[in-house]
């Protein structure tokens, strides 16, 4: 295989909706450190930052290989290293062979495995150990997010061999319903459960520091996410098309839903609960992008909106500190969205790029006559992902808390965990400038700033 | 010498030392307070969770007046902060042993 098939439109799009897919990570920080109390809003943005990192690394390492790797199981891809550099003058091949290099595809596909752990987070704001998150995060993409993206979206080669056996099933998930959001959110919740909940948690205020923050973070989020889903077609094509507009518009009414509510319920249309309902309709329009029509995906956003404007008040009511709401937004989003398709997903057709010949995707769910049979694998895909992370994400995080440790000490939370595990604070509150009442010690090279003894300068 | 002390309300900040400085006041220190009284705090809702929060943002002013300005001055301000509603604040004058400039060294109603 060389690259003589390659679409250098096709392979533009690529390269840019990956730019996009990265940024969303460094905005999902942004959202969620607005949100947490400003004493530890660089430690929950650090865990975003940290993530891209770890996962890049180990994405070249063995996680390509493992993820994607042309094998023949239909659990795992290759077990071995990555060997990306060997498939410069590769096209990708995906089901079929794509019209871009397998290295777009790859790091295309290595912007999800970065986003995918840092979505989790948000579930322990507040109270995870930073070095305790890092090696939970190598170890949960290892045992999680590589195999399962291998499950829901790995195809087979042009033979179909090796596919993942959701994909093989034909469970409709275009881009990361499952393997994103309800994975994350699934393995959020056992996060939530093990760490248990921050101190003081429904007795002292904990309200968002920062709206503002969350605001942009959500903007970023959105922008991001049309590489995301409309990328997800791997080409620039009608496809494309339909999962850019589908993510606009479920999107927008998103919003909409989660504002009307709220109106309804506690009398004002708040900030936080228009951006929450942004990305609530983000996440149940990505598995449901290319399958349903646009009509379709306003019904999505206004319902997914409302749904979750109730569901993130379950925590309250069944008692775990999912801080941030992974679960009541990603996962119950996720899988609102990958439901969805069982009832109103159907088929599209669109022209190949040479204008003569054309393909068709898409199943038909039940109310275009398709039976329960699509409804069906939509409830296999998304409920096997979410127990499979459930569990390996609960022995993980308990084996590390009961081991290293996972949680900090009581008296870092409190202090704030920005100052306990990173030496940093986010804001500068003295009014003088930071000058009054305190000292500056430069010292270059003395290998961490020193919070009690201070040097006269 | 007397200090007035008023804590009112933040958008009355304005009228008040408007009011002030046309009675003839003019110096005083601002400085941002937070408190309550009988208007009690507010709550604010976060995804769907209400927050009470006790103490309401307000303006604590401070003017150093000469013994028979005090009565005159407490009227000026009462009236440029009131709005009639819950929340308006309070103001209260108490006496001064001492006052002197910085810059000059004097003392006492030379000082104001």
């Amino acid at each position: 295989m060389n690259l003589s098939g390659m679409s250098p439109g096709d392979t533009a799009w690529i390269l840019a909706a990956t730019a996009l897919v990265l940024v969303m990570t460094p905005g999902l920080a942004f959202f969620y450190g607005g949100m947490v109390r400003a004493k530890s809003v660089l430690n929950m943005m650090m865990m975003s930052f940290i993530t891209i990192g770890i996962v890049s690394f180990l994405w070249v390492a063995y996680g390509w290989a493992e993820a994607f790797g042309n094998g023949s199981s239909s659990i795992v891809g290759i077990i071995g290293w990555s060997h990306l550099g060997s498939e410069v003058n590769q096209l990708g091949s995906n089901g079929a062979v794509l019209t871009i290099p397998t290295l777009v595809f790859s790091a295309f596909q290595l912007m999800f495995a970065i986003i995918t752990p840092a979505l989790i987070s948000g579930a322990i704001a507040d109270r995870a150990k930073f070095m305790t998150w890092g090696i939970f995060v190598a170890l949960w993409v290892t045992l999680v997010y590589f195999p399962v993206a291998h499950w829901v979206f790995d195809f087979g080669g042009t033979t179909s061999k090796g596919a993942g056996w959701l994909a093989a099933l034909g469970v409709e998930d275009f881009a990361g319903g499952s393997a994103v959001h309800i994975n994350a959110g699934a393995a959020g919740l056992a996060l939530a459960l093990v760490l248990g909940k921050r101190v003081g948690w429904k007795r002292d205020p904990m309200r968002p520091h920062n709206i503002p923050l969350v605001m942009i973070g959500a903007g970023l989020l959105w922008f991001g996410w049309f590489g995301f889903n409309a990328g997800s077609a791997l080409a620039a094509n009608g496809q494309s098309a339909l999962a850019f507009m589908n993510t606009q518009v479920a999107t927008a009414a998103g919003v909409l839903g989660w504002c009307l509510i709220e109106k309804l319920r506690d009398g004002k249309a708040t900030s936080l609960g228009g951006a929450s309902g942004a990305v609530a309709g983000l996440v149940a329009i990505t598995p449901a992008c290319a399958f349903i029509a646009p009509w379709a995906a306003i019904l999505l956003g206004v319902l997914v909106g409302m749904v979750c404007a109730y569901t993130v008040g379950l925590k309250y009511k069944l008692g775990f500190d999912d801080s941030l709401d992974v679960v009541g937004v990603h996962m119950i989003g996720g899988i609102v969205g990958c439901l969805f398709i069982g009832f109103f997903g159907t088929a599209f057709t669109t022209s190949n790029i040479d204008g003569k010949t054309s393909f068709t995707w898409g199943v038909k769910g039940l109310f275009y006559g398709g039976g329960g049979t699509l409804l069906g694998h939509q409830a296999i895909g998304a409920f096997s992902v979410l127990a499979y992370s459930f569990t390996v994400t609960y022995i993980l995080g308990w084996v590390l808390e009961k081991t290293i440790g996972f949680r900090v000490a009581e008296e870092v939370e409190i202090d704030g965990i920005d100052l306990g595990e990173h030496g940093e604070t986010g804001y500068d509150w003295s009014t003088m400038g930071g000058t009054f009442g305190g000292r500056s010690t430069v010292s270059v090279g003395s290998g961490s700033a020193h919070m009690d003894e201070e040097v006269p300068a | 010498m007397k200090l007035v002390t008023a804590v009112i309300k933040p958008f009355k900040l304005d009228d008040v030392k408007t009011a002030l400085e046309a009675f003839g006041v003019h110096g005083m220190t601002v400085s941002e307070a937070s408190g309550y009284g009988r208007q009690r705090g507010h709550t604010e809702v976060y995804r769907g969770a209400e927050y009470t929060v006790d103490l309401v943002p307000k303006v604590r002013l401070e003017v150093l007046v000469d013994d028979g300005d005090a009565a005159d001055v407490i009227d000026v301000v009462v009236k440029a902060a009131q709005t009639g509603r819950i929340g308006d604040g309070k103001v209260w004058s108490v006496p001064v042993e001492t006052v002197v400039r910085v810059r000059t060294g004097e003392r006492g109603p030379e000082a104001l």
